[in-house]
């Protein structure tokens, strides 16, 4: 029972342990790209995303895919809350508004 | 049996009616009334800074801190905008290669009339401001437009803000929807946060006048346009305000639109009217 234990849990731990391939950092920087055209059609891009994006290009660029892939995640992670304000403030906006 | 169908019929009748009832106010509440969005405006302003006089809104921090109101005195005995009113006059009068000049493209040749920019454009259902007017004019009489954030055209509103002191704002809403549109837009534009700093216009400029971001003293959004263009210590030079609007959006992290987009324009036309009757204090200097 131990054994198997320790199997899994070196089975596990591994698993995060593998490099990031040119091809993941590709996957991840294609859905960042496009969620950030997304918060371009709602007009309200932020500009960390697109520096995200390029620091992202840069570490593909110099051979690090684990860093541009991890890049790549977080530029597409804030192009998501982007498009999340855009969306809530269509409403939220006449909550500030003088009355 | 009629009877009872007469009896649901009518109960139906009484609970359309209520929700009718119900459902008016709420569409007076969203029906857009520049003209209480106005009232609304100044008397939060006002009843937010008890002291203040309403033509000392359009002096931006200015009127929100006593050391600063101290620096603007001494400034403005030799104020930095000073230059570039000189060389908007002197860039206003000269003609263009056609031999027309800046005067033929405005009402009363340019002078006095800054007041009643932006307007609506009916025939283009559109807001013109003053920089776009001005820009307009160059292209018309095949001249290569300026930038919109700065140098010449900081140089050339400065000059018309200057023939235009002291006049109260005046900027008119046609009864046109597009118009009432542009405003609309203008003002949710005003109030949507944005950025990855979370923050819309009012965060600073409504809910915060007076208070200090870093060493700055934020102004209040009541007359902030009045005193457009300006020095500011901090471009060191002078700024339109499509650089105030670009520079306000990146400094909350979010990607600044063009100058003159319909975002800008409607968003100007918003502020300028709510500040109507207060002057016109252009050209202004902050830090």
């Amino acid at each position: 029972m131990k054994i198997r234990l320790v199997l899994l849990a070196a089975l596990l731990t591994a698993g995060s342990a593998f490099a990031a391939s040119e091809a993941d950092y590709k996957a991840a920087y294609a859905a960042a790209e496009a969620a950030n055209k997304e918060a371009g059609a709602l007009r309200n891009q932020w500009t960390t995303t697109a520096s995200t994006l390029a620091a992202a290009k840069k570490a593909a660029d110099a051979g690090d895919f684990d860093k541009a892939t991890a890049a790549a995640k977080e530029a597409e992670a804030l192009a998501k809350a982007s498009i999340f304000q855009a969306t809530s403030e269509k409403t939220l906006w006449k909550d500030l508004e003088i009355r | 049996m009629m009877k009872l169908g007469s009896a649901i019929r009518l109960g139906f009748c009484a609970l359309a009616l209520a929700a009718l009832a119900f459902a008016l106010p709420a569409i007076a509440a969203d029906k857009v009334d520049p003209v209480a969005d106005a009232k609304a405006f100044k008397k939060f302003f006002y009843d937010k800074f008890p002291k203040l006089k309403p033509e000392d809104f359009v002096n931006g921090p200015y009127s929100m801190d006593e050391g600063l109101h101290k620096q603007w005195v001494e400034k403005e005995q030799f104020p930095p905008y000073e230059f570039a009113v000189e060389a908007g006059k002197e860039m206003f009068t000269k003609p263009f290669k056609n031999g027309k000049t800046y005067e033929d493209c405005f009402p009363n040749k340019g002078i006095g009339i800054r007041q009643n920019y932006p307007y609506f454009d009916e025939k283009e259902g559109k807001v013109i401001t003053l920089e776009l007017a001005l820009n307009r004019c160059r292209e018309a009489n095949g001249e290569a437009p300026y930038s919109y954030v700065k140098d010449e055209m900081a140089s050339l509103t400065a000059y018309m803000a200057y023939t235009s002191r002291g006049k109260p704002m005046d900027i008119k809403i046609p009864d046109d929807p597009r118009a009432l549109a542009a405003y609309e837009q203008g003002k949710e534009y005003f109030y949507s946060r944005r950025g990855q700093l979370n923050f819309s216009c009012a965060t600073c400029h409504v809910q915060s006048p007076g208070e200090r971001v870093r060493t700055e003293v934020l102004a209040p959004a009541l007359g902030i346009v009045n005193a457009m263009p300006i020095y500011r210590s901090e471009w060191s030079g002078m700024g339109t305000t499509s650089r105030r609007f670009v520079t306000c959006n990146s400094q909350v992290r979010g990607v600044p639109f063009n100058p003159q987009d319909d975002e800008y324009r409607n968003v100007e036309y918003y502020l300028s009217y709510v500040a109507n009757g207060l002057p016109i204090s252009g050209p202004g200097a902050r830090p």
